[in-house]
């Protein structure tokens, strides 16, 4: 049987058609075949989060769904979120709350954030940290970050 | 790590998925969230992915009859949201929370993880507890195995090579039963190192996760008649393997506290 699919996918708002191996995540597609380096490899099995991309809408580990399976899927990155000025108010809270040190974890915590802040008015800070529990930052700086999603869910400065 | 190399292949019907499954070396593929790391970590080296996630049947939350049926291809987020499952089977409203982080849980299918059957996830017990019935499609149809007698072993359910789950039915909660997930990890989504779905109706079960290769049903506890003897016979129901960090005594201790909860909730008048 063929180890490699053609697909066909819209990411960033762009249609893009490529043969992938089945073998190849997600992530791996979005860096190495349309050089959207934005979404980072930490574990790649699903800990750390920072391969986190939007897929038909929702947040998703990038490395633990093949490229094949986004075949007629709607896929945003930390790119096209940043073009698009979705995430501008997360990224200047970060910026402002001094939210990232090395910044490796930055692109996917900018992702999981946005998903509260779209999907919810305000939250308390122990929910915003159940929701970003999926995301690690190695540099230890959580404090900083559920402030800056805090400053922007709930209007505090 | 990388993958290794292997064919895919997603089938428009559950003919077509049967007859690829079939295959020397074929795997299911759901969700992936339990699969795809153990293929990124070389753990697993199939020929064949057959993603049945194509396989319209295997989806949709109903409610009929006083039975909840759950399409096995329903994700944890399909299962948070649903209005009928927070109303009919409150338990697996509180299990889902605890089931890893937001951004596993759109794509992990209720399904995947009661096939895969890891002996510290939520679902297992879940069903265990309620008395729910697994609906298995094969070939020649479907069979229905009730729960308790489908967790056969460590990551072993009864399941045939070229069987799936199809859905699973939940009895709708009664006006006069309870019910009552509840969980210890390290930290929101991690691996529970000890969990409890309680259910009482005309009887109770007490049905502990991490706590044994599948889930185990504490038969002494559940039949007890008050608390203060559940707590005392729990250590012949439960004989918890140790993991990194606790061991076996501390988690027969945790599954006191939390069996003590779980009674207090039950008793307690709404």
């Amino acid at each position: 049987m063929e180890h490699a699919n053609d697909i066909t996918l819209t990411v960033n708002g762009t249609q893009v058609s490529r043969r992938v191996q089945a073998r190849q995540h997600l992530v791996d597609f979005l860096r190495e075949e349309l050089g959207l380096t934005g979404s980072h490899l930490g574990c790649e099995h699903g800990v750390c989060g920072a391969c986190t991309v939007r897929v038909n809408g929702e947040i998703v580990r990038g490395c633990l769904m093949l490229a094949v399976q986004a075949d007629g899927c709607r896929v945003d990155t930390v790119e096209g979120l940043t073009d698009s000025k979705e995430l501008s108010e997360i990224q200047r809270a970060f910026h402002q709350r001094n939210a990232l040190q090395c910044g490796f974890c930055t692109p996917g915590m900018l992702m999981a954030a946005q998903d509260l802040i779209r999907h919810g008015r305000s939250a308390s800070r122990e929910r915003i940290r159940e929701h970003i529990s999926g995301n690690y930052c190695r540099c230890t700086g959580y404090q900083a970050i559920v402030d800056a999603i805090e400053e922007v869910l709930n209007g505090k400065a | 790590m990388k993958a290794p190399s292997f064919a895919y292949a997603k089938p428009r019907s559950l003919a077509e998925a049967f007859e690829l499954l079939e295959r020397p070396g074929a795997k299911v593929l759901a969700g992936g969230q339990s699969l795809i790391p153990t293929l990124n970590m070389r753990l697993s080296s199939p020929e064949l992915l057959v993603d049945i996630t194509g396989l319209s049947s295997f989806r949709g939350i109903t409610l009929e009859l006083g039975v909840v049926r759950i399409g096995a291809l329903s994700t944890h987020a399909d299962i948070e949201k649903s209005e009928i499952i927070a109303k009919h089977v409150p338990m697996l409203a509180q299990a889902v929370t605890q089931v890893a982080h937001p951004a596993i849980r759109n794509r992990g299918t209720l399904g995947g993880s009661l096939a895969l059957a890891d002996p510290a996830a939520e679902y297992p017990a879940c069903v265990v507890a309620l008395d729910a019935t697994i609906v298995v499609a094969g070939k020649d149809g479907e069979r229905l195995v009730k729960a308790e007698g489908f967790f056969k072993g460590l990551f072993e359910v009864d399941l045939g090579p070229a069987e799936l789950v199809a859905a699973v039915e939940f009895p709708a909660l009664g006006k006069d039963e309870r019910s009552v997930f509840l969980e210890l990890a390290r930290r929101q989504g991690d691996y529970a190192i000890i969990g409890l779905a309680a259910h009482r109706s005309a009887t109770t079960r007490f049905v502990f996760l991490g706590a044994g290769a599948t889930p185990v049903l504490a038969k002494n506890a559940s039949s007890a008649a008050d608390l203060k003897t559940a707590v005392s016979v729990l250590h012949q129901d439960l004989d918890p393997p140790a993991d990194l960090y606790n061991s076996s005594a501390t988690k027969l201790h945790l599954a006191k506290v939390l069996l003590e909860r779980a009674w207090n909730t039950l008793t307690t008048s709404h």
